[in-house]
């Protein structure tokens, strides 16, 4: 990948161009499911825009300090981050990657849940400490899974490079794979039935308690640019090798689309489980789906 | 006023999040402010949406005569909203204590301690209501600072 195609994918497709409209778009997509299932008619198409504008036009709270410059930071690491995870998505064919960004991809997109977890301590509000430490216990629980979904993977083809994980034919084990790591999404984007962390009314906002104005609108674009980049990498596995740029990049979309929406009936069906259960379910259920897949990814490689 | 104050003052009428208090209400109010968040009115499509934490609200509603143990803590949680913010005063206790009046425990009505831009009367006032006072106070916070609407203009 040379630095005009690093700059391209950054910056327009995948990258910001396309991903702040989509991130906008699913943040929409999700209410508005949740409102069909409760039949009601949700909120207008441009809602998450207009959300984000008006915190943007806030007063923004003083805050002095090395405290203050912490808090300010994390939103904006965040987005960066976000927006890293979209930009490594192997979506077009032949763009480029290289050895490896695989493991820079899952670092990226596991990045905002850190940053999460250092805003709600350092906002040093009681319920932003408490919506981090729960944001950590969920992130040891379903990252076992999550992760060991993603090595099975990569293991069955041999390789830590995205691209061609990405356009190699796919054998059954992906497909187990791609369902765990659909498992672990819902704990990923904080939404129900793994609401835990943000939980909203029980710890008020968790970690965003504190968080207001320019900052608060930053979140909700992370999150957003969250949804981008998770759902993108569900749809990234589950393409089929194409070889046109459009059709590639609108099975990519329809592909995010699709799985925004199973997602979001998902949360709007469900209820918040306690914490304990969470992770009971990721290290008692989930894992079993990710042992065989990676047991059986390695099992393959002997046999090769 | 160039394009983008007017995207921002667009956004403010847009998106009112809203926080709600208590301040000593019998609940009948609390009740009426949910039922208009439920379903069968869907405050969502006006794009309110009921905010856990004071710091992300724009329009704070309370309810209640204003006991003398809550005051303190609507003006805590006044001071806790980043402006532009606006008050509703929910039902006529807020608005006059109601039947409460003279009552040694109250130190009301809630115009006396913060500011209050939109008046809901009613005991308890209908969802309906609650929601146009609602898109009236969004209707304010919209307008540009320099004409900003005079505090306490009755609904």
């Amino acid at each position: 990948m040379n630095l005009t195609t690093a700059l391209l994918r950054l910056l327009i497709f995948p990258g910001l161009l396309f991903a702040v409209p989509a991130a906008w778009f699913f943040l929409w997509a999700e209410r508005k499911v949740v409102a069909v299932m409760q039949q009601r008619i949700g909120p207008p198409f441009m809602q998450p825009f207009f959300d984000f504008m008006k915190l943007i036009g806030k007063d923004v709270p003083s805050r002095t300090g090395l405290g203050g410059f912490l808090v300010r930071i994390w939103p904006i690491l965040s987005v960066a981050a976000a927006a890293g995870a979209v930009g490594l998505l192997p979506v077009i064919p032949h763009s480029g990657g290289f050895a490896g960004d695989l493991i820079l991809l899952l670092s990226l997109l596991e990045l905002p849940s850190m940053f999460i977890i250092a805003a709600g301590f350092s906002s040093r509000s009681l319920w932003g400490e408490i919506g981090s430490s729960r944001e950590a216990v969920m992130s040891v629980s379903y990252n076992v899974v999550f992760l060991m979904a993603v090595i099975g993977i990569a293991a069955s083809q041999h390789t830590f490079e995205l691209q061609a994980l990405a356009y190699s034919h796919g054998s059954p084990l992906r497909w187990l794979g791609v369902l765990a790591i659909v498992v672990c999404l819902p704990a990923k984007l904080h939404i129900n039935p793994f609401s835990i962390t943000n939980a909203e009314q029980e710890i008020y906002a968790g970690p965003m308690t504190e968080y207001a104005g320019p900052d608060l609108a930053l979140w909700e674009l992370a999150h957003g640019l969250e949804w981008v980049a998770s759902t993108g990498l569900v749809a990234a596995l589950l393409i089929p090798p194409v070889t046109s740029v459009w059709l590639a990049a609108i099975l990519f979309v329809a592909l995010s689309f699709a799985v925004v929406i199973l997602l979001s009936v998902l949360a709007a069906a469900t209820a918040r489980l306690a914490i304990d259960s969470s992770v009971r379910f990721y290290w008692q259920c989930a894992v079993i789906f990710a042992v065989i897949g990676v047991s059986s990814a390695l099992l393959m490689r002997l046999k090769l | 006023m160039n394009l983008w104050k007017r995207l921002i003052c667009l956004s403010r009428r847009k998106s009112p999040w809203l926080f709600h208090m208590n301040s000593g209400s019998c609940n009948g109010c609390d009740i009426e402010l949910i039922a208009a968040l439920t379903p069968r009115y869907d405050a969502e499509q006006l794009g309110v949406k009921l905010e856990a934490s004071p710091r992300h609200a724009d329009i704070i509603c309370i309810t209640g005569p204003v006991t003398r143990t809550a005051v303190n803590a609507i003006k805590t949680v006044y001071g806790q909203v980043y402006g532009p913010k606006a008050v509703v005063a929910i039902g006529s206790c807020a608005a006059s204590t109601n039947a409460y009046i003279d009552s040694r425990v109250l130190d009301g009505p809630l115009d006396s301690h913060i500011p209050v831009d939109v008046f809901v009367p009613g005991c308890p006032p209908r969802p309906d209501s609650i929601l146009q006072g609602v898109a009236k106070a969004a209707e304010m916070l919209s307008q540009p600072a320099e004409s900003a609407p005079l505090e306490g203009k009755a609904q």
